[in-house]
């Protein structure tokens, strides 16, 4: 893995990604070509059909796919280096149905608060990850089957208080449904403005953790060896990976799937060094999120299928074609 | 240049070393010795700070370890463990490049000076041939001396070795041994390892130190150490030792379990 040709990737992935941006905006029950939809991003006309359609409806949903996608192969990516683990992502490891529970309190009982539902989802994620690192911490540092066996914990309790919720509040539940399943639809331009902030911030930490990854997924001994403070660092880039996971879902809900196989894509095409795996890892998911809910939106249509669906679907079968090659 | 005073390291209830001391001077091998569970792994790992001890000190350049920083330590001791593995598409030459990631802050590049100290530790470690393969291709020995060059280019004065050849063969167990003392010899780098073999640690070793049940048994040169009557007492094992005093490495050979 040459570094020009690593750094060529990411910047091709990172142009498709635009790209499949613009196709999204013009696909849908009405579509529109890409010369129009290039016409009206740059040279917005009041009156035009086509300028209530792509600024209030479908740019918004494709930024949103596209931060969301973002911020969770991020995440995953960083979980993986910090847990030393390849199956670490934000969904297995518990983060995200933490932080789903507490939005969905918010949710269903205290619907009146739902402008701290990203500080909520944060703090569940932050919980969910403590657990984990509790149950799964040996006197020599964590080993891996337990961060997973820890993840398989936490996601069972929150399942289980997820049910109770449900059947509690079963009157309030339709409202939830799409959001439990990680659904982009009918997200409108204050979804956008409540994330991008966060995200950017997220992205920009990001981009200072690269060379603090690179060192802990070398393993604390060699990290320490080099200088290194690895509980401090772990403890720093776990906070990050939750951050972008938690406001992820408080904004679409549940998503899996995109935490664990896009960085594993990143690694197979850009090599494990993080300074191109992070941006690739970026570009990728957001790439990766933005097909699965265009697809998700077209193929069916009229259905619409959540995003997070369709994720799964896909992402099952590459799991275990991954576990086939023996990637774990 | 390295002082160890009185430590003492517990886990649980289990008293793993106790009050153990011992010196370490510029330029020299020192081996330690001992059988599985005595403790000689444990100490090597507290002043490396993998594990942390309860009480006494470690004094690195008359410095009290407790009071540096990562970084200042980092730039002047390394550790090497038993097995290292590194991510499976690195490169020998990244591998090594991150030897120099104490000596830099978070903005800054590999310079010229750095390049030339990496490329300079992988000619040492003779695997000029091997820096664009990857670490994960190459066999025991060579990742081990990949290792190696990568604490070389840490440039540390003190190079703490934890069993570096227990998994290797027999030619490999030597020729990083050989590497070991001939970094030593050309640029006075001080070693402190712990061994398995006894004529290893009596062949590469200025001093040999002796652990038994988290003590410290014996402490002195090879020949001082190296005794039928310490081999019994601390291995259970009869053994003959041929002695050569010009060269003060004694040989020893393993006869039968004591009874």
């Amino acid at each position: 893995m040459t570094k020009s040709r690593s750094g060529l990737i990411v910047v091709i992935t990172f142009l498709l990604a635009i790209a499949a941006a613009v196709i999204a905006i013009g696909l849908g029950s009405i579509r529109i070509s890409v010369p129009d939809i290039l016409e009206t991003l740059f040279h917005s006309t009041a009156d035009n059909v086509n300028d209530t359609i792509i600024f209030n409806i479908r740019l918004p949903r494709v930024i949103l796919a596209l931060i969301i996608g973002a911020n969770i192969a991020i995440s995953g990516a960083i979980l993986q280096a910090v847990m030393g683990n390849p199956l670490a992502d934000p969904g297995l490891t518990g983060v995200t149905s933490g932080a789903a529970v507490f939005v969905l309190v918010i949710m269903l009982a205290k619907p009146e608060y739902t402008q701290f539902m990203p500080l909520a989802a944060l703090i569940g994620g932050m919980l969910a990850a403590t657990i984990v690192y509790a149950l799964a911490w040996r006197r020599n540092g964590i080993s891996p089957i337990s961060i997973i066996l820890a993840g398989v914990a936490v996601n069972a309790l929150c399942g289980g208080v997820v049910g109770y919720l449900s059947i509690i509040y079963s009157d309030r539940l339709p409202s939830a449904v799409q959001w439990m399943n990680g659904s982009l639809a009918a997200k409108g331009n204050s979804v956008v403005s409540m994330i991008l902030p966060y995200a950017i911030v997220g992205w920009i930490l990001s981009f200072f953790a690269i060379r603090k990854a690179n060192v802990i997924r070398m393993g604390d001994q060699v990290a320490a060896n080099l200088g290194e403070n690895v509980n401090r660092i772990r403890i720093l880039l776990s906070i990050l990976a939750v951050f972008l996971a938690a406001i992820s879902v408080a904004a679409i809900g549940m998503i899996g799937f995109v935490g664990l196989i896009v960085p594993h894509m990143a690694r197979f095409l850009v090599g494990s060094n993080y300074k191109y795996m992070m941006p690739m890892s970026m570009a990728l998911g957001a790439l990766v999120l933005l097909v699965a809910d265009t697809g998700g939106r077209t193929l069916f249509s009229p259905l619409e299928i959540p995003a997070g669906i369709l994720m799964a679907v896909i992402g099952g079968p590459y799991f275990l074609y991954l576990m086939r090659r023996s990637v774990f | 240049m390295l002082t160890v005073n009185s430590i003492s390291i517990q886990y649980e209830q289990k008293k793993v070393i106790n009050d153990f001391s011992f010196s370490v001077e510029e330029g020299e091998v020192v081996s330690i010795i001992g059988p599985n569970g005595s403790g000689k792994s444990t100490l090597l790992k507290s002043i490396s700070r993998q594990i942390p001890y309860q009480s006494g000190s470690v004094e690195l350049d008359g410095m009290n370890m407790k009071a540096m920083n990562p970084k200042q330590i980092a730039r002047k001791l390394c550790m090497l463990s038993q097995k290292n593995q590194a991510p499976s598409d690195m490169t020998v030459y990244d591998l090594v490049s991150y030897g120099r990631y104490p000596h830099k802050r978070w903005f800054e590049k590999l310079t010229k000076d750095d390049r030339d100290i990496i490329e300079w530790a992988i000619e040492k470690t003779h695997l000029t041939d091997y820096q664009e393969r990857t670490v994960a291709s190459l066999s025991g020995g060579e990742s081990q001396r990949a290792w190696i060059a990568m604490a070389l280019a840490q440039r540390p004065q003190i190079l703490l070795l934890d069993e570096p050849t227990t998994y290797l063969d027999i030619s490999h167990q030597h020729e990083v041994l050989e590497l070991v003392r001939e970094l030593n010899e050309e640029m006075g780098m001080t070693v402190i390892m712990v061994l398995h073999d006894l004529n290893q640690a009596a062949h590469y070793s200025d001093r040999v130190i002796v652990v038994q049940s988290g003590e410290k048994a014996m402490c002195g040169t090879p020949d001082q150490v190296m005794t039928t009557e310490m081999i019994r007492e601390v291995y259970r094992m009869d053994s003959e030792v041929m002695y050569n005093h010009a060269e003060r490495k004694p040989r020893i050979h393993l006869l039968r379990t004591a009874r």
